[in-house]
Order: C-alpha cells, then structure tokens, then sequence
C-alpha cells in the first residue's frame, strides 16, 4: 500500500431503491486524514453514496447496490466480508443525534465493549476518557459519566455520538449532515472537532450548506440526481468550478 | 495523553476485512442463535396454532355424521290407535315405550332378515337403537295419524354407543363393563351395516337440534343453543352500536379537555382489561339480584356482554374517527354546518366502515364469552325446545354455544366430547364468517387520506 | 299501566310533539321556512325533546326509588320473632311475587291474592306452583305484609303512571308554546344531542360504579357473616353448604399464582422471541402471513382452551407423567395442564404488545448501534431491549393480569382441589374457578358459601385493576418518551 493510496475507492457504484436509480455509475476516490465533503441538492444521492461506504444500506431490504468499494484495496461488498468488522473500521455520525438510553460512558463504552477492545476496567476507563477527548465533550461531562446521554443539549449530544464513533478506532469516520439539527454555536464547536479529527482519520461529510463545505473540507464532491458531477479540491469547486451544474449549485441556482 | 498507543493497537485489532478473527465468529456465532431463537419462537406459536386447530377438526368433525339404523317398522292399530279413531288426541295417550317393543321387533325381523344368528331377546337386540328412537316414530305417527294398521320404513337412531363404535370412539374391551351393550351387539351392527341396514350420514340433528339429557348424546344438537347466542347477539348489537358510537364520538369530537374527560378515557381502558367474570358478576347483582331480571334469558346474557364489548368497541371506534382528516370537518364547516351537523353528516358516514368492523369483531369476541353467562345461569339445564316466539326468545331460558359447548364437556359420557368438540367447530365457523365480513368491510371502503 | 306501556306512550307523545313542533314552526314562518332561524325538523325535536327527557328520566328514577321505599315501608312494618328481619324480608318479597304470578296465570283469582282471611295451605300450592318456592316459617304475618307490599306496589305504580305522563304533557304544551319563528330550536337540539353523546360516553363509568358497588355490597355483608381476617389469613378453604365452612383465600390465590406464572414463563419468551423475530429480522412477506396468523391464537374464544387442556393437554400430561409411565401425576387436571395451555392463549397477546412497543423504538438508535458494527442481535439485546424495557414490562403485566383473570381454562384444566403445593403436576384451583363454582347452581344469596364468591371477585377485581393501572400508566409513559 502505498503513502497517497486512496482509503476508499469507488468505482462504477450504482444503486437502486426498488425501481429508482439512486445512484448512477460514480467513481471516486477518497484520501486518508481529508475532510472530504459530499455536497449538492436534496434527493441527489450524497447521503445513499455515504451509507454506501460502511454498507449501511445492508439495513434497508429494498436497496441493491452494485459496483465496486474498496477500504485499504480490499472490496467491502465481498462475499468474505462482515459488515459488522466494516462498520467498526468505518464509523458513522448520524443527521440526527442519536444516544442510545443508557450514560455517558456506556454510551461510549457500548463500542469498544462489543468489539472487545479493552482488556479491563481501567482499560476501558481510558479509551472513554480518551474518545470523549476527542469528541471535544471530555471538561463538559467528566463529572456527570453516569448521567443518561439523552439529558444532554443537542450539540453536546452530536460531540457525544461523534466520540461514541471514535471510541471503537474507526480509519474513516461518515457524517451524515452532522449538524442540520444544532444551532449556530453547536455547529461552530462540531466544525472545529471534525477540523481536528482530520489528524488521525479520513473524515466524509455530507452537508446540504455550501458555506459549511468550505470551511471543514479540503475535497469536495458535488451530486447532482444521482451522478456524481464534479470532485476535486474544494477551493477549486468553489472558486473554478469546470462544470456548469456545479457552477449553477454554486451560484445558488439550482438546488 | 497517550494518543499513539491506542492508535498502534487499532492497527493491530483492523486486520483485512476478509480473515474474520476468533471474536467475530463468536459474535456471529451468537448472531445466528438469537436468530435461531426468534425463528423457534414463530414456529412455535404457528406450531401451537397448527395443532389446536386440527385438534379441533379431527375431534370435531365426527359429530357431523352420526349412524342410523333404516328399518321398516309394523305400526299395528292396536298398539297405535287402541280407539280406533285416528284422533291425535287419543292416539297421544300411548306413550313411548308403547312403541318401544314395536321397533325391537322390527329390528329383529330386519337381523333375522339378514339370516343372522343371535339367541338375544328383541329387547336386548332393541338396545342398538337410540333411546330416543320410540319417540320419533310416536311423533311421526301423531303427524300423520293414517300411518296406523302400515309398516313405515324409519331412519332411526343409533345408540350412541354404535354410534361411537362406527367411529372408532368404542371397542369392543371397552363394553366389557357397559350395561347397555354388549361385543354381541357389535357382531350384529357388523352384519348390518354390511347389510346396508346400519349406516353413518350427515348429521343434520346436530346443527339444528335441541339438547339432550344425559344419557342420550346421540340425540344433542346445538341448534338452540345457537338461536340463544343469536338471541344475544343481537342484544349486543342493538345497545353497543348506538352507544358506542355515541361515545366514541363524543370523545374523539366533543370531549372538552377536563377532569370528566379523564376519567371516562381512563375508565374506558382499564374497563376493557377488566376480567370477563367480574361483568358476570355485576350481571349477577345489577340484573339478577336488584333488577330481578329472569335468569338464564338471553337478554340478561347480552346486556352483561354489552357491557363487556362497550369498552372494546369503543376504542376502535374512536381510531376510525381520528383517521378522518380535519380538512372533512374544516370543509362542512366552512359552508356553515354546526359543528354537529359536520360530525354527523360528514365524518360519521366516512369513519362507519371501520366502526362496524371494531362492531363486527367486537361481537366476534363477545360470542365467544363463556365466563359471564355461567354466573347468569345459562348453564345447567337442558335447552330442549326452541323458543316460540320473538319475546319468549329474549326472556325463555336458554343456554348459548358457548356455555352448551361447557355443559357437554363436563358431562361424562365420552360421547358428549364429540358433541362439545363438534359445537366448537360450529362456534368457530360463526367466528370465522364474522371476522370474514369485518375483513371484506375493511377491504371493501378503507380509504387511504 | 306497566312501566313498558309508560314508557311507550311518553314515546308517543314524543312523536305527536314533533309532528306538531313541526307544524307549529311553519304556520309561525307563514309558510316560508327561510324566515326560521332553524329548520322545522329541529323544532319539531326540540318539542319532542321537551316533552319526552324529563318524563323518561322520572320514570326511571321512579322504577329505582319505589322499590327501596316499598321494602322500607314494609320492614318498618314487620316484627320478626326469633327470625332475621332481611330473612323475613325476603319471604315477604318471594310471596309477593308468587302472589303476582300465581294471579297472572290464573291459580288464584285477584280477590284471593288480597285475601287477608285467605287460606295459607292454599296460597302456599298456588305460589309454589307458579315457581316460586316458599321458605317453611311463611305464615300469616308473611301473608299479610305480602298484601300490604302488593298493594303498596299497586298504589306507586298507578301514582307513576299519572305522574310521568302529566310531566310528557307539561313538557309537550311549553314545548310547543316557546316555538316563535326566531326560536333557537337548533342549538337546544344539538346541546341535547351533545349530552347524549356524553351519556353514553359515561356508560363505561357507571359499569365500573356498578361493579364496584355490587362488589362492595355484597362483600361487606359476607364480612358480617365471616370474619376478614379468616378469609385473608387462613390457608384452609373448605366451603360446606351446610354451614362450619373455612373459606380461606389464601389457596386459591396460590393456586391463581402458580398457573399464572407457568403460563407467563410459557407465554413471555415465546411471545417476545417471536416478536422482535417479526419485528427486526423476518422478511416482509413471512412477517405479513406469521403475524396474522399467531393472532388468530388470540381471536380463538377461551372456551376452546378450556376444552384443549381438559381433554387434549391433560390426558398428553397424564400420559407422559401418569401413573402408567412416571407415576407423577393423578389426573389429568393440573396446575401444569391449565399453565401450559393458558401460556398458548397468551403468547399473541404478550407477541403483538411487544411487536407495537419494540416498533416505537426509534430507528435512530438501531442505526447508531449497527453504525457502530453491532451485530443485529447486540443492536437488539443491547440498545432496542433496553429501551423498550418499560413497555415491555407493561406488557407483560397486561398479560399477566390477563392470566389472573381467566375463567374458562381453570374451571375445566386446573382442577377443583384447593391447595397449598409446591407440585405443578397436582390439582389445585384458583380464585376464579371457585367464583364459578360457588355462583352456579341455584345459589342462596345470602348464605356466607355464595357470598365469599363476591369477596373473591373483589380480590380479583382489586389485583387487576392495579395491574392494568400500573401497566397502562408504565406503556404510556414509555410512548411519551419517544414521541
């Protein structure tokens, strides 16, 4: 493997929901510790693309994808390949802050418990302490562990979901719109974790605000009914634009 | 912070996506037998389904065919009409067993006929035939008085005992200790039905017929029983439709949200969890004891299974109601309609399929009801007659399928548990034509918004 | 003139109000029914209203007061030497009614029946020839007070008759006479339609009234005839018809207990096994046939499990535990037969209660957890379980509630037996076997052997009561948390 292989590579990736082409023939390749945005109109197939890559379309029965994915030049839809060990390798962050019932820390202790990542108690300890570190969460919560995760405001919510992701040591970690349901000071503080998470992982984020793809991402992809249109350095996709749906998403005219 | 140890670790734990390590096949391993469990669990409850409902065919359908014996019968004048005058009247002072010794001779001609040997008496061979036999060839007599100085060819009764022994119910060990019949009298029902003399056919008595005493299952029909559970039924029809819809109604329209509203919701669904005998019993008290209502009328049986049903109608009712959307009620009062006039003449006509389908099953559950009517008395006694009119049909005693389906099992002749397995196959096709006309209801006018 | 011949000519007077509201309206229109602020079918209802709801509800306050005021008058009346007075009392109630029936089939002719010289020997063969049997101390005191309760029967009915029917006439003639062209008739019809509405909403609340006080009564004149702490404390229930019974509940609620819980630890793991089984992992078209399908289980009446254990699962027991192979087991009748057969009953009820509580766990929280690489047992077990915990304790307390209350498996499955046994292949029986069997039958009400069956019902009335309260306000507190 080579130092500037792609972490994932798509290639022909098509999907279908019963009768609907959702997804049309995209090729793509993303690196290792980028912010990587997906962008583009709703309905456009950026969040199908996204739940392509950890097979969280396995879920949904009438979903069929065809093509090929690879993580690390392995392909994640072989038949040899458990999406359970896919899924802790690469980690999701939901629309929606989803904590599960349960604290603070066994929400974060729920992934490295079943995975088995830790050896014991003080083991465990750690890797909460340092996934909510790294969710940026760690001073807000440290004294109330055993408080439910559900108590929590909403962006604390998402930096808990984020560090919940950490904490099973995804390489690639999907966003899903991370921030539609926070405010403007919530949001700041997650776009400022996801500018840090991109020292150790590859981070992919679908995000239907253009302003927001410019400020975390250093690669952009823009979907447009299902094809993948344009995707290069975001500066360039803001700035120079090659194709004219890109530039009329861009301009704020279609979308 | 020690950010690189876990990281050197992560790498360690990642290997290819393709060689599953120990942990995950345990996991998936786990995986499967959870599945497994759940699978066990449906097949488990189908199973359970499977085996009561063929328990209930294959012990129920043989009280649909029940065997007769066709004889041809000398009514000689002087037995039947001693008078001589063909006057019903007189002709009624013979009595049943003025007839008996008539058929056991007809039937030993018909054995002797065969050229079967027997050193029985007429009157023990007479045993092969029902008790009830005597009486059914009096009525046919008292019927048609000139059927006196003939001989008819009847289609009489088996006892229940050949009855049972033509279905494979009784042996011939099991009459070693029996009064009424003995291994000969099988050799005989042998040659006969050989014969063509003995024969086992639809059982149109069970379906239409009375109760009978205890010695003569062969003779049971559920018939009245379930005149008396239409009786009921239709009891329950007439009080819990206006009234549940009525309360329905005004709960999902009208209701202001207050104290009164409260606690007639809340009432409304723990009322529907109250066991089914606890409304036996206010049956018992508020009808029987303080109102005085006569015991064991299918008009106490409803309205104690109106009571029961209310709760459960209503709340479907209610569903139905709120599946109407508010643009209906927004439109008809938009042209001026009262609020009750919009309730009435809109929403009502297009929520009413799916309350009479909450009706419909409703009553399905309430026909079903055995406990409430044991306290009110609809056990116990022989329902032998049909009711003979539409009033004497609310107030007469009477018994219902369910509680007659009870009455035989505790009876202890093994023939009843025939009958009862057989009143329940008639039960559950009245079930099964009801819930097919909720469904046909609900396919038919279900509207999607 | 009976209370039905009243009640159907305040219906007719009804009718004619109507018919002449109707008309009524329209001459005070001149004839153009545009000038009506309502329309003349609501005029005609608001007379008809008028005239027939103050009279109905007379009538049947009427039909409820004259019956205590007559028995009140009477027993006032009454000495009875040596006897109970309420024994006395329900002589005199049975003579009367005999004389009611004697009269009306013709064994005595009305002057007989109000005879104070009449011959006892001969009103004692009418009467009890009419069905109605006659306690042994009925003499002529009975007699007398009988033709003093008729009489005073008679006198209230007759006054009822007037009395009701002057008010329909009362209501009739104002209702007419209020009738202008600008008469709001539509809204005094839709404000009566609307407390009508919620007359039959409040049905649902008088049958709990009912049930409670018919409990509450009777239970309390069994605690006058037995103590309460026997019959909650004593282990012994040895009911004898001819008096001395012990009546202990604490076997039959053993025995409610025991079979309750076999048919919960039947019906619980099957019925929630299957459920998240249809829920979580069954393909659409299987979940569309087997759901249905495990519902009929509960669709079938209980009279037919009743009918199961006694003669399918019962005789299956005795010959796998019976005396012919292990010697375990008596008869076919056990704690065993009825828990078994009463888990099946249960397993749609708890399988689709769970099915609606495991299907309002949001599908957030199963993404989150297979996002996460949880398997979809660990999703389940893990996260989907535990959240729907609470609901699913409410269920199950539904479903045991549900078991507590049976009737028809116990009094055929579980046998007649009471007792303290830790055995599940014995007989033993349950609070509602025992309601049945000390009810049916010509029961004397007042008898402390009948009457326990009140105070039986009571208890149950009570457990279940707070099982469902507590079940309901748990499953609703649980919907709340995830709307």
């Amino acid at each position: 493997m080579t130092a500037d292989a792609p972490k994932i590579l798509a290639r022909n990736v098509q999907v279908h929901y019963a009768d609907t082409h959702a997804i049309k023939d995209v090729d793509a390749d993303i690196a290792d510790r980028t912010v990587t945005a997906f962008i583009g109109p709703s309905g456009c197939g950026k969040s199908t693309f996204l739940r392509c890559l950890n097979r969280m379309n396995d879920t949904i029965d009438i979903c069929r994808v065809s093509g090929r994915i690879e993580l690390d030049g392995e392909d994640i839809y072989d038949r040899k390949v458990d999406p359970v060990r896919l899924r802790a390798r690469v980690g999701m962050v939901f629309q929606k802050p989803n904590p599960f019932p349960k604290s603070i820390y066994d929400n974060i202790a729920y992934g490295p418990r079943i995975h088995g990542l830790a050896r014991s108690r003080a083991d465990l300890d750690e890797i909460v302490e340092t996934a909510l570190r790294r969710g940026a969460i760690w001073d807000e919560v440290k004294d109330r562990l055993d408080a439910p995760g559900t108590g929590l405001s909403g962006g604390q919510q998402q930096r808990l979901c984020i560090a919940r992701a950490v904490a099973t040591e995804p390489e690639v970690l999907l966003m899903d719109e991370p921030c539609s349901a926070l405010d403007p000071i919530a949001t700041d503080q997650v776009e400022n974790l996801i500018d840090e998470l991109r020292s150790r992982y590859s981070v992919v984020i679908v995000t239907h605000s253009m302003q927001q793809a410019a400020r975390v991402s250093q690669k952009t992809a823009f979907f447009h009914l299902g094809n993948l249109v344009e995707f290069g350095d975001t500066d360039q996709i803001f700035t120079n634009p090659q194709d004219p749906r890109t530039e009329a998403y861009i301009s704020g005219r279609i979308g | 912070m020690t950010d690189q140890a876990p990281q050197t670790e992560a790498q360690t734990a990642h290997r290819s996506l393709y060689a599953p390590d120990a942990r995950t096949r345990r996991r998936n391993a786990a995986e499967r037998r959870f599945r497994l469990y759940g699978l066990i669990a449906v097949a488990v409850g189908l199973g359970f389904l499977a085996v009561l409902l063929t328990t209930i065919v294959r012990n129920g359908l043989p009280a649909f065919t029940q065997t007769h014996v066709t004889l041809e019968v000398a009514l000689p004048e002087a037995v039947v009409d001693p008078a001589g005058t063909r006057d019903p009247a007189l002709m009624a002072k013979v009595y049943t067993f003025g007839y008996e010794p008539l058929l056991d001779s007809a039937l030993a001609a018909a054995v002797a006929g065969q050229g079967i040997d027997t050193d029985m008496t007429p009157a023990r061979l007479g045993r092969i035939l029902s008790a009830g036999a005597p009486a059914q060839v009096r009525r046919a007599v008292l019927a048609d008085p000139s059927l006196a100085g003939q001989s008819v060819t009847f289609r009489l009764l088996a006892s229940s005992r050949v009855d049972g022994y033509l279905k494979g119910r009784v042996a011939r060990a099991d009459l070693a200790q029996d009064r009424n019949l003995d291994p000969q009298h099988l050799d005989i029902v042998d040659e006969l039905r050989v014969a063509g003399i003995v024969r086992r056919g639809f059982n149109a008595g069970f379906i239409t017929g009375a109760d009978a005493s205890e010695s003569r299952p062969e003779q049971a029909g559920i018939g009245v029983a379930a005149l008396g559970s239409v009786f009921m039924m239709l009891v329950v029809l007439a009080l819990a439709l206006p009234f549940g819809v009525a309360a329905a109604i005004y709960l999902e329209e009208f209701a202001p949200k207050n104290r009164l509203t409260d606690v007639i919701e809340v009432n409304i669904s723990n009322l529907a969890a109250v066991p089914s005998i606890v409304f036996g019993i206010l049956g018992l008290a508020a009808f029987i004891q303080v109102a005085h209502l006569p015991q064991s009328a299918p008009l106490v049986g409803g309205l104690v299974l109106t009571l029961m049903t209310l709760p459960r109608i209503i709340i479907p009712a209610r569903a139905a109601l709120t599946a109407v959307p508010p643009s209906i009620r927004e439109a008809a009062l938009g042209v001026g309609a009262s609020k009750t006039q919009a309730v009435f003449h809109h929403v009502l006509p297009l929520a009413m399929p799916g309350i009479l389908t909450g009706i419909i099953i409703g009553l399905a559950q309430a026909l079903g009801e055995t406990a409430p009517l044991l306290l009110i008395g609809m056990i116990g006694f022989v329902a032998s007659t049909y009711p003979d009119g539409v009033a004497s049909g609310f107030l007469d005693p009477n018994s219902a399928m369910p509680a007659q389906i009870y009455e035989w099992a505790k009876r202890a002749d093994p023939a009843y548990y025939e009958r009862a397995w057989g009143g329940i196959v008639v039960l559950l096709v009245f079930l099964l034509g009801m819930n097919l006309i909720a469904v046909i209801l609900r396919r038919r006018f279900e509207r999607r918004w | 003139m009976s209370a039905l011949w009243t009640l159907l000519a305040v219906l007719a007077l009804a009718l004619a109000g109507h018919l002449l509201g109707r008309a009524r309206a329209m001459s005070a229109a001149g004839g153009d029914r545009r000038v009506l602020h309502s329309l003349p079918v609501h005029h005609g209802a608001s007379v008809a209203i008028a005239a027939a709801v103050p009279a109905l509800a007379l009538l049947l306050i009427w039909l409820a007061v004259q019956p205590l005021a007559v028995d009140a008058r009477i027993a006032a009346s009454i000495s009875p030497e040596g006897r109970s007075a309420e024994l006395m009392m329900s002589d005199i109630r049975r003579l009367a009614e005999g004389l009611d029936r004697a009269t009306a089939a013709g064994r005595l002719t009305p002057a007989e029946a109000e005879d104070p010289g009449a011959d006892m020997g001969r009103i004692r063969a009418a009467v009890t020839a009419s069905g109605i049997p006659l306690g042994s101390a009925a003499g002529a005191p009975e007699l007398d007070a009988a033709q003093r309760y008729r009489a005073l029967e008679t006198s209230g009915n007759l006054l009822r008759t007037f009395a009701v029917l002057g008010l329909a006439l009362l209501g009739l003639g104002r209702g007419l006479a209020r009738i202008r062209k600008d008469f709001r008739a539509r809204n005094i019809v839709e404000r009566a339609v609307r407390r009508a509405l919620l007359f039959a909403a409040s049905v649902a609340v008088i049958t709990t009234l009912g049930i409670v006080l018919s409990l509450i009564f009777n239970t309390v004149s069994f605690f006058r005839l037995y103590p309460a702490a026997d019959f909650f404390l004593s282990a012994d229930w040895t009911p004898r018809f001819g008096g001395g019974s012990s009546l202990g509940i604490l076997p039959l609620l053993w025995g409610t207990l025991y079979i309750s819980a076999i048919a919960l630890a039947v019906a619980v793991p099957i019925g929630l096994f299957a459920a998240i089984y249809l829920s979580e992992y069954a393909a659409p078209g299987l979940r569309a046939i087997a759901k249905p399908l495990i519902e009929v289980l509960a669709g079938i009446p209980t009279i037919v499990y009743g009918l199961f254990a006694l003669l399918t699962v019962g005789p299956l027991l005795l010959r796998m535990f019976g005396p012919g192979s292990l010697g375990w087991m008596d008869a076919a009748s056990s704690v065993l037969t009825a828990g078994l057969v009463m888990g099946i009953m249960l397993i749609p009820f708890v399988s689709s209660l769970s099915d609606d509580i495991i299907s309002a766990v949001p599908q957030s929280l199963r993404d989150g957890s297979l996002g996460l690489g949880a398997t979809r047992s660990e999703t389940v077990r893990q996260v989907v379980l535990p959240a729907a915990l609470p609901g699913i304790v409410g269920a199950v307390l539904l479903a045991a509630s549900r078991a507590i209350g049976e009737t028809m498996i116990v009094v055929l499955g579980a046998g007649a037996a009471a007792r303290l046994s830790l055995n599940p292949l014995e007989a033993m029986t349950t609070v509602t076997a025992k309601i049945v069997s000390q009810l049916t039958g010509d029961a004397d009400f007042s008898s402390p052997e009948a009457l326990v069956a009140f105070a039986l019902a009571m208890t149950l009335f009570v457990l279940t009561l707070g099982l469902n309260v507590l079940a309901l306000y748990i499953v609703r507190r649980f919907r709340e948390q995830y709307e």
